[in-house]
């Protein structure tokens, strides 16, 4: 079998954003990036499954600025076999994201495809539903655990009631969700080895594919911010303020 | 001109974030028509039927839709969406599930998880967990949008009567399979709803301790809320959490007890109205989007903090 995993550059976690006075967008120059937490859990899995012997090969893509190599990179160090970077220098929507993926898919003929939830920039979740529905191949999303068999996979889903299992065919859309792996961090070595991995260029333009963004970003604005409040000496005062102050008891 | 909103629910009865979806919806078109899916699930069509704000209601029951497999509900709604201008549902795990297939097939780039309605085609959402809003505006002639249901109040109930219109069930690719699910049952209010909010974090240091929190939550009617610290280390299911990537809840009081207050959760919980955080290191940044702060140790705060609720006679039930 081979899975086809899909990363995202993204500015790291920790990293707390700052929103441009023009309202155009958000300061990105010297700003720490890193690959899209639940894309590691991806890869994460993909190499899992490939050192159990059930997947012979993983093949990480990056779509983005030369600067998405790097995640690319990183999955070679964790253990992908191959890299495929599609160059793309500005902002494309999930939907345009989900048509080159398509594009990949056909020529390197994976048996799943697997990718984070959701980005934690753009917050959309959306790629990995829209993939599987262009490819009309089922989905799995928010996966915390994969049961890999034959001619399917098995797959319990964080949802908001509590766990739900379910079984999908192969081929088929796995989108990973935090819990359900521990990312392991690539070794000095393996990171010198991954430099000399393939890794295939292609661009975005030359795919034939229409990626105009449909959304049209009108400005971006800092929310509202909270001011700190006061710290309370004990315990009871906490609970006069919260009743006679706040009225919320 | 229509808004086609899919409802959730459980073939017996409507999930209350549809009634805040419904309400989002009419400020985008006052004709909303709501999709109701299911197996034997005429009972809550009739529940629909009642909300003054819905226009009309769709019954399609098949046995394929009870699960909402969304490689079955996606092509129903995919089809049903012809007429509309606007496909909507709630941005949680159900909505968030289907949408994007609905999107994918129809060629439309979706709109996830909008805070504000600004006009039929221009929308604000939040993006880097919350830290940036976004004014948005959709292109696409048809436009698919989902709708965080905490940003709006829910819909009134009672007092309409929408026509209900049966309509067919289409194929489904049978390449998927519901096996079971698995619901945290409980007596308290949910996450996602409730008044007021008690939440512990990697503080709390064990799964039992958690009791202190449930005490103070069984107290006040309150729902037990986490961080992702707390559910990664097992001390509650998955299903309490609160974050970018667990549940965003809007309480008249939450209570971060042991949490230190990472970017990622206060994103599910800042816009709560008044904020409590009870923790033992003052320079904890939870303590800079507090109300009230208290720099205590939790577990000997916690019980102290039952003795003076019980002491109170005026907590709403």
């Amino acid at each position: 079998m081979k899975i086809l995993v899909a990363v995202k550059r993204v500015i790291d976690y920790n990293v707390q954003i700052r929103v441009k006075e023009d309202g155009s967008g958000v300061h990105t120059d010297n700003v720490k990036m890193s690959t899209n937490p639940p894309d590691d859990n991806a890869v994460e899995e993909s190499v899992k499954l490939k050192e159990s012997g059930k997947v012979k090969e993983v093949v990480a893509i990056s779509i983005g600025e030369d600067k998405a190599q790097e995640s690319i990179r990183k999955a070679l160090a964790i253990g992908a076999d191959k890299g495929i970077h599609v160059k793309a220098d500005s902002y494309i929507e999930p939907l345009g994201i989900a048509k080159i993926l398509k594009k990949i898919v056909e020529k390197e003929k994976p048996d799943m495809v697997f990718l984070g939830k959701q980005a934690i920039d753009d917050d959309c979740n959306q790629t990995g539903q829209m993939l599987a529905a262009m490819l009309k191949w089922p989905q799995a999303t928010f996966t915390s655990k994969v049961n890999l068999k034959d001619k399917s996979v098995e797959i319990v889903r964080e949802i908001d009631e509590g766990l739900e299992t379910i079984e999908v065919n192969l081929p088929a859309v796995v989108s990973c969700d935090l819990r359900l792996n521990e990312p392991r961090f690539a070794s000095l070595p393996n990171i010198m080895k991954a430099k000399k991995k393939p890794m295939e260029q292609l661009n975005a333009k030359d795919l034939g594919l229409d990626l105009t963004n449909r959304i049209q970003q009108i400005k971006v604005e800092e929310p509202p911010r909270r001011k700190a409040g006061i710290k309370v000496a004990n315990v009871a005062e906490l609970v006069s303020k919260l009743k006679n102050e706040a009225k919320v008891l | 001109m229509s808004v086609l909103l899919i409802a959730e629910h459980d073939n017996t009865k409507l999930k209350p974030f549809t009634l805040n979806a419904i309400f989002a919806a009419s400020k985008i078109d006052g004709e909303v028509h709501v999709l109701v899916a299911g197996t034997n699930c005429e009972n809550v069509t009739k529940e629909v039927a009642s909300i003054p704000l819905v226009k009309k209601v769709l019954w399609c029951e098949s046995p394929n839709y009870q699960n909402y497999l969304p490689e079955n509900l996606a092509p129903l709604v995919t089809k049903t969406a012809e007429k509309y201008d606007h496909i909507v549902a709630s941005a949680n795990t159900f909505g968030k599930n289907f949408m994007p297939r609905v999107a994918a097939a129809l060629d439309i780039s979706q709109v996830s998880d909008i805070i504000k309605v600004s006009s039929p085609d221009t929308f604000v959402r939040p993006i880097y967990a919350g830290n940036a809003f976004a004014t948005v505006k959709s292109n696409d002639k048809k436009k698919c949008v989902t709708i965080r249901p905490t940003s709006f109040e829910p819909a009134e109930k009672t007092g309409g009567s929408a026509q209900v219109e049966k309509i067919e069930p289409v194929d489904v690719p049978n390449i998927s399979k519901f096996i079971k699910r698995e619901e945290t049952k409980s007596e308290r209010p949910e996450l996602g709803t409730a008044r007021i909010v008690v939440s512990g974090g990697r503080g709390l240091e064990s799964g039992e301790n958690f009791k202190l929190i449930t005490d103070i939550a069984d107290k006040l009617n309150a729902a037990v809320g986490a961080s992702r610290a707390a559910v990664d280390a097992g001390y509650i299911s998955n299903d309490h959490q609160v974050g970018q990537t667990g549940k965003v809840v809007v309480p008249d009081l939450y209570i971060a007890v042991g949490i230190s207050g990472a970017i990622q959760h206060l994103a599910g919980m800042k816009e709560s109205k008044i904020i409590v955080a009870i923790n033992k290191d003052g320079e904890a940044p939870i303590f800079n989007i507090a109300d009230y702060g208290l720099e205590a140790d939790l577990f000997k705060a916690l019980p102290e903090f039952l003795a003076e609720l019980n002491k109170l006679n005026t907590i709403q039930k």
